[in-house]
């Protein structure tokens, strides 16, 4: 279970390399500064991109959490 | 000017080789750096409204060919144990198959319903997805006019055709270029 509460939900199961990036970066785009996306994956992948991503575009990655083979990422939007 | 700026000179128009280029050009776009990617010789198939449509995977001259059938075909009862049996005995067929008549058709069959198995996007998704990301998709001149491409002739939202000179100063005038040929 994630301690934080996401303000909007992706889910891109299912999905592969390179869309749950890209539809990460969308998702984010409809989101105030400072609010949470919480983004679930089945690309094995998505577990280093994601990172990789929010480093680059200097969105917070909070949290990540695996359960199930799925990865669930927690992105604060930068402000 | 862009501080970063990534292009990717697709040169190839062959199913596998058109989807490297187009997610590495996605994903670098929507990382925030400034993406090109120039279309040349039959890379411009990529880009061609009818071509980009049916681009195919040729298994002659190929030596990474023996390619495993799609994980949906192989979960179909009977068919599915065919496949395993023909794949024991082959594994993967020998490059002499790819002389066949119709065998291109049918790796490129075997290979779009893989990808649409692992939810890969397809050549015009992926297109589209570049669009999205603001990725400037610029057309060779010379190799237009080589094969008698018309502007019409290529999808919409392309930058001006452009030669060598026009691409590569393009390029490197940013402070940090990068180039990747595929």
């Amino acid at each position: 279970m994630a301690s934080v509460t996401a303000d909007k939900t992706l889910d891109t199961s299912g999905l592969n390399c390179p869309l749950p990036v890209l539809k990460t970066k969308k998702a984010l785009e409809e989101l105030q500064p400072g609010q949470v996306l919480e983004v679930i994956s089945t690309d094995p992948g998505s577990k280093a991109d994601i990172p990789a991503f929010c480093q680059r575009t200097g969105h917070e990655l909070l949290e990540t959490v695996e359960e199930g083979g799925k990865y669930i990422f927690y992105i604060r939007k930068k402000g | 000017m862009a501080s970063e700026r990534l292009a990717i000179i697709a040169s190839k128009g062959t199913l596998d080789m058109a989807l490297p280029p187009l997610i590495l050009a996605s994903t670098a776009a929507s990382l925030g750096i400034e993406t090109a990617i120039f279309f040349t010789f039959y890379g411009l198939n990529i880009i061609h409204k009818e071509k980009m449509k049916k681009l195919k995977l040729a298994p002659l001259g190929n030596p990474a060919m023996p390619m495993s059938f799609p994980p949906s075909l192989k979960k179909t009862p009977v068919v599915g144990q065919l496949a395993g049996l023909m794949e024991a005995i082959f594994p993967g067929p020998p490059q002499i198959m790819g002389v066949i008549p119709g065998m291109t058709d049918f790796m490129t069959a075997m290979m779009n319903k893989t990808m649409k198995d692992h939810g890969i996007a397809d050549v015009p998704q992926l297109i589209e997805l570049c669009k999205e990301a603001e990725v400037k998709l610029i057309p060779c001149q010379m190799t237009m006019e080589f094969f008698g491409y018309k502007q019409e002739d290529l999808i919409d939202g392309l930058e001006p055709p452009a030669g060598a000179a026009t691409f590569i100063q393009y390029v490197l005038e940013a402070e940090k270029p990068m180039i990747i040929f595929v």
